[in-house]
């Protein structure tokens, strides 16, 4: 399993929302989905199970396949939201009793 | 014996495996597994070569930009490309580079927690590339090397705490929260926007929200880095072309190849040169930006995190293409008066008036209205041409290299740090960092004497004492 965090140069954004999955997913104890971040230019169809977008790129990024929008970039209970969901979509079992 | 220096000193004489160092001090403070921390070594050590790689591409197709724009106009056009300009500068610069990178966030780190400025300066890309310039400017100053990086080290730690905060009036406007800064080096042109966007204001009839226009969409490309430098770069190598004229090309440069086709390709391969680049510099932070920001959070209460500015185009979408548009439009005043004055000639740099105008655009607009976005980024605009034109003679050789950094903040660095050593020396550079120094604890001494108010409801505080 893999996500990737997009914005348009790779540098920045993409990788602060890279390391804020990181922080969801060690929150809610899940292991093995790989992480990473890229720029707009350089992804392809197939690079990842999931991609993250600030909603600026929402327009940008069709048939990439799978893409998942956030409203805000740097909220951070939308992302846990919205990586919960999207674990829940892939069949990805949480452990239960962690998220405190 | 000797010998056996000799090789300890060709070690760090590499940027290379200065990086990969810092990488594996950077993954082994975060206790990362053993293949974890020798894959991160590894893969800095390669990407930095990837990035010096991608340095000789963008040089190979700037080269023939220069020439032809010295032809055809007999000054010189110098393209504004922070990743063109640093890769170029690594070459030389490299080690110091990486260490004042490394310090300047230790130093961050300590000015945020022992005063009020709590912003932790997260876009690792920029402030590379400002550790890059300031590498510059402290060797063209002719200081030994370990000065280079003491001083250097404190120059970008006072810049990476106080750039954030300049933004920062304007940002809680956009935001309506006090709780992330903007880290960019785009900060003093988009404060610039904020503080010009107030002043245009208008008290009896306030300027409308930019939000409340309806804006044509399709402009999505925009946002593709290497779409945009490839064609932004091919309309003015084409310009330049036609200026130079085939005869010059064909003859001096091209090796016969038709001109506008040779133009075209030497613009399209800059822009894969800064592909290989931004590759690059993200392998190279990808193990060492985590680190910092675990760190800076055990250690700094309170930490504002300063990132990048896309963050705020959300908040504004239409602002964000009025302030690209109208931060252009000052470009290309700029680059008309430049000819007029007959100076060396900053050519808008598509990308940096797209990042730093964009947010330039937003922070006004929650300034100042649709008359703030638009005049606020206008000003950045302006700042951004003239600003790298005063910098070209403070960077040494690197000046005469075809390309230079793009934004704001390296423009008033530099100068801040070039001129007190143009008027006096190392001396003068040594006293003016430590008097900034002295002027962010008094900053925050005063800060803190007359902020109490916002101290007594940290909602940090809060849960702390109920969580017991």
């Amino acid at each position: 399993m893999k996500f990737l965090a997009v914005c348009s140069s790779g540098l920045g954004s993409s990788f602060m929302v890279h390391m804020n999955i990181d922080k969801v997913l060690k929150e809610l104890g899940v292991t093995g989905v790989d992480v990473d971040h890229a720029d707009l230019g350089s992804v392809a169809r197939g690079d990842a199970d999931t991609i993250f977008v600030g909603s600026d790129l929402a327009d940008s990024v069709g048939g990439l396949g799978e893409v998942v929008v956030l409203d805000s970039i740097i909220d951070m209970a939308e992302l846990r939201v919205k990586v919960r969901e999207t674990l829940a979509a892939k069949g990805v079992e949480i452990p239960a009793g962690d998220a405190a | 014996m000797n010998g056996f220096l000799n090789v300890l000193l060709d070690i760090f004489r590499q940027p290379s495996i200065i990086v990969a160092l810092i990488s594996l001090v950077g993954l082994s403070v975060q206790r990362k597994s053993f293949s974890d921390v020798l894959k991160g070594t590894v893969r800095t050590l390669v990407g930095f070569l990837v990035l010096a790689a991608g340095a000789g591409v963008v040089v190979g197709a700037l080269n023939p930009f220069g020439d032809m724009f010295q032809h055809a106009f007999d000054v010189q056009g110098v393209v504004p490309n922070n990743e063109a300009i640093v890769g170029q500068v690594l070459l030389d610069y490299g080690s110091s580079a990486a260490l004042i990178f490394f310090f300047g966030m230790i130093i961050n780190i300590a000015l945020a927690a022992t005063t009020r400025f709590k912003f932790i300066y997260l876009s690792g890309h920029v402030a590379f590339y400002m550790a890059a310039m300031i590498a510059v400017i402290m060797g063209v100053a002719g200081f030994d090397t370990w000065a280079v990086v003491l001083w250097g080290s404190l120059a970008q730690g006072l810049y990476m705490t106080l750039s954030p905060a300049l933004v920062q009036p304007f940002m809680r406007k956009v935001t309506g929260s006090d709780d992330v800064a903007i880290g960019h080096t785009g900060g003093a042109g988009i404060a610039l926007s904020g503080l010009v966007a107030t002043l245009v204001r208008g008290k009896k009839n306030p300027s409308k929200s930019t939000e409340d226009i309806v804006f044509p969409k399709g402009l999505g490309f925009l946002r593709d880095t290497t779409v945009i430098v490839a064609l932004s770069m091919g309309i003015i190598y084409l310009i330049v072309a036609l200026f130079a004229g085939p005869g010059y090309v064909e003859d001096k440069l091209s090796d016969g190849q038709n001109y506008i086709i040779f133009a075209l390709m030497q613009a399209a391969t800059f822009s894969a040169g800064v592909f290989i680049i931004l590759a690059g510099v993200r392998v190279v932070l990808a193990e060492i930006v985590p680190a910092f920001r675990g760190i800076s959070e055990r250690l700094v209460k309170n930490a504002k995190p300063a990132l990048d500015v896309p963050i705020v185009f959300t908040f504004a979408p239409n602002a964000v293409l009025l302030g690209f548009l109208s931060s252009f439009v000052g470009g290309i005043v700029g680059m008309v008066v430049m000819i007029f004055l007959g100076t060396p000639i900053i050519v808008p740099g598509v990308v940096a008036h797209f990042m730093t105008g964009a947010a330039s655009g937003v922070i006004g607009n929650a300034a100042g209205g649709r008359r703030g976005a638009v005049l606020g980024a206008f000003a950045n605009g302006i700042a951004i041409t003239f600003l790298p034109l005063l910098l070209l003679p403070v960077l040494g050789e690197i000046g005469f290299s075809n390309s230079t950094f793009s934004d704001s903040d390296y423009g008033v660095v530099g100068l801040f740090l070039g001129w007190l050593s143009i008027g006096g020396g190392q001396i003068a550079i040594i006293a003016g960092i430590i008097a900034s120094i002295v002027a962010v604890y008094v900053a925050s001494l005063v800060l803190r004497l007359r902020g109490t108010k916002s101290d007594a409801v940290e909602p940090e505080t809060a849960t702390a004492t109920a969580a017991k």
